[in-house]
């Protein structure tokens, strides 16, 4: 097993009174797809954002490629090569795909008072990169309003990558979609895998985690209950663990227990 | 830059350059103003589509217009400024203490006037975005200030008149003058009227010396404001801010630098504008600009600018001011009630926000 790209260690996040994150562990290896699983509120979405550098941890520690580092900022993570794909997407439905594509980081020509926004390159590119993904635009004007979900999440996806992210986090990406989006997002999912990508893929739906996952790990209430690796878990086993964990005794032989 | 036919989706080339005009902005302007030029050709008495007759359209349009163009960017940018109108007056007053009161060259008047408007877009902005509250609220409370501080003002530096002469003397000789009043291009117009080519009067000057610097300016506004929407990094930026403000940021997008810069903008397109009516009439009043926000809004709306922000045009804006500006002189070429404008503007900005609801509803797919 290679080393991690990012390792999160006992990481805490306090609201108040309120332990949304009792010290979880995870790492993510380039080229896996490593699953976080749990149901509503057990603080999946919180974890992630102290990975994206939304949030800082209250404790715990980063390491990035094996040295700790602190996030104060989105960018801070970002520039770490940790990309993030939001629930809420960051797409402007009014904007056209190139314009959503290159947004914040608009490539440009010829020096300024005439630095034009490179439109031309913006559109092959994103073209490109969109066929490369198996989804065929009508046109590069063509506003993300007009596209379904999935492609929508593809979208940002495809952006993630292209602007080099090592790790590519994407929180609930299947969870507001139908059958057919959801394989074309789990498709996309094994590409960006297959280029190399650390994949973190947040869900509540075991069975669209078992689909592509390579590792799972499950939390519960801010805590982690301990990563499998597939082949060691089934189906029932993750249902059981997410929803609270009764039969942990059953299997804790099955777990990884890297906690 | 060269592409291989590979790079290219067929699809892409197959879109005419008529479907990809039809999902411009300003379509419904541009289909707006063919209306209502239909309209004055069939009610209106000749002279109104002759040069000169076009000429006094255009000059209050244009003005309307680079008050428009400022307050379009900043609509797409996802924000009002109610306070342009009373910005006029207020630079109105700057302008003409800079020019009468102190003497002072143009040279150094207008970017002063400039400045003074700057920092007022720049504290629009700042309340708007430190606060969070709707630019709507803040703005209107600005619009009050500007309006109260140039009456203030103009009564203070006249002693008590509110109106404040004697510009034209101050700027006669400057070198700047023919920049900002007067017309443009005269001796085109000249040798036009010498082979004949406009009407003269009868001693061959032309009837329409040139033409009129505002129009210039507002040609100019729209085709620069155009390049930075369309072809600009700041363009995209402008579109990403009005957009969705939370999704720029996250993108990286410094939204509230943008949002600033065009609180800033549509306040120095309404000092602009000041300058060159203030220039032009020699005088200045706490009057200037009064409701002239809400006719640049209009006009916005009426050239595809979206209430929400993140969609829009500067060259629907202008267009957007043209009709105002035909509709209202129009109206005295034909037989109708001029009173009849306000009720033509109402049903107008109707039909506009009515025709940019579809326009967006198609354009994100939402139903
Ligand atoms: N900013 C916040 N302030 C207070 N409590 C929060 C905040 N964000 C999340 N929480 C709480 O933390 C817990 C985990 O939330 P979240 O991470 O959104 O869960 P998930 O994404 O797994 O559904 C919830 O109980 C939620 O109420
Ligand atoms: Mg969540």
């Amino acid at each position: 097993m290679s080393d991690p790209i990012i390792h999160m260690e006992r990481i805490e996040k306090h609201f108040g009174n309120i332990i949304a994150l009792a010290g979880v562990s995870f790492d993510v290896i380039a080229g896996e797809c490593h699953c976080l699983l749990g149901d509503n509120g057990a603080g999946k979405s919180t974890f992630i954002k102290t990975m994206s550098g939304v949030l800082k941890p209250t404790k715990g520690d980063i390491m990035v490629d094996g040295r700790k580092v602190t996030f104060d900022s989105p960018r801070d993570a970002m520039e770490a090569g940790i990309a993030t794909v939001f629930q809420d997407l960051a797409m402007i439905p009014l904007m056209s795909v190139t314009r959503n594509f290159f947004m914040g980081r608009e490539p440009t020509r010829g020096i300024w008072p005439v630095r034009q926004f490179d439109v031309e390159t913006a559109k092959r590119v994103t073209m490109d990169e969109m066929r490369k993904m198996g989804i065929n635009l009508r046109g590069p004007d063509q506003a993300v309003g007009t596209l379904s979900g999935g492609e929508r999440q593809t979208v940002a996806i495809a952006r993630a990558v292209y602007f080099g992210a090592k790790v590519l986090i994407l929180d609930e990406p299947t969870s507001a979609l139908g059958v057919r989006q959801t394989a074309n997002v789990l498709s996309t999912i094994d590409k960006v895998r297959k280029q190399g990508v650390g994949v973190v893929f947040i869900s509540h739906n075991v069975r669209h985690a078992m689909a592509v996952g390579d590792r799972f790990t499950v939390l519960n209430r801010g805590r982690t209950l301990g990563t499998a690796k597939r082949g060691e878990i089934t189906s029932e086993e993750l249902q059981n663990l997410m929803a609270g964990g009764q039969e942990l005794a059953a299997l804790e032989g099955s777990l990884g227990g890297t906690v | 830059m060269t592409a291989t036919s590979a790079d290219i989706d067929e699809r892409v080339k197959s879109e005419s350059l008529m479907v990809r005009l039809m999902k411009r902005p300003e379509l419904g302007a541009i289909a707006g103003l063919i209306v209502v030029v239909i309209f004055f050709i069939f009610t209106a008495r000749g002279n109104m589509f002759t040069l000169s007759g076009a000429i006094n359209i255009l000059t209050p349009a244009a003005q309307l217009g680079i008050l428009a163009i400022g307050a379009s960017m900043l609509m797409i940018g996802g924000e009002f400024d109610l306070s342009i109108g009373a910005m006029m007056a207020f630079a109105g007053m700057i302008f003409g203490a800079c020019v009468v009161t102190l003497g002072l060259p143009l040279i150094l008047a207008i970017p002063l006037t400039l400045i003074c408007a700057a920092i007022i877009g720049l504290i629009n902005g700042q309340i708007v975005i430190q606060t969070g509250l709707p630019s709507f609220i803040v703005t209107l409370a600005l619009l009050f200030i500007l309006e109260g501080a140039s009456l203030v003002g103009l009564k203070a530096l006249t002693g008590g008149s509110t109106q404040l002469r004697g510009v034209r003397d101050a700027t006669q000789e400057d070198w700047l003058a023919p920049f900002f009043s007067g017309d443009a291009f005269g001796g085109l117009f000249r040798w036009l009227a010498e082979n004949g080519l406009v009407d003269t009067f009868n001693n061959g000057a032309p009837k329409v010396p040139g033409i009129p610097i505002e129009i210039v300016w507002a040609v100019g506004l729209t085709l620069v404001a155009t390049f930075v929407l369309m072809r600009t990094q700041t363009g995209n930026w402008i579109f990403a801010s009005g957009g969705d403000r939370k999704a720029a940021e996250n993108s990286g997008v410094p939204v509230r630098s943008v949002k600033t810069g065009l609180f800033m903008f549509a306040a120095c397109c309404a000092a602009l504008v000041a300058v060159i009516t203030v220039l032009d009439l020699g005088s200045t009043d706490p009057k200037r600009g009064f409701q002239k926000e809400f006719h640049a809004i209009i006009a916005a709306v009426i050239g595809g600018c979206l209430l929400t922000g993140g969609y829009g045009s500067a060259i629907g804006a202008f267009v957007g001011s043209v009709i105002f500006g035909m509709a209202s002189i129009g109206l005295t070429f034909t037989k109708i009630d001029g009173d009849w404008f306000k009720v033509f503007l109402g049903g107008m900005l109707l039909l506009a926000v009515l025709f940019n609801n579809a326009v967006r509803k198609r354009v994100t797919g939402e139903r």
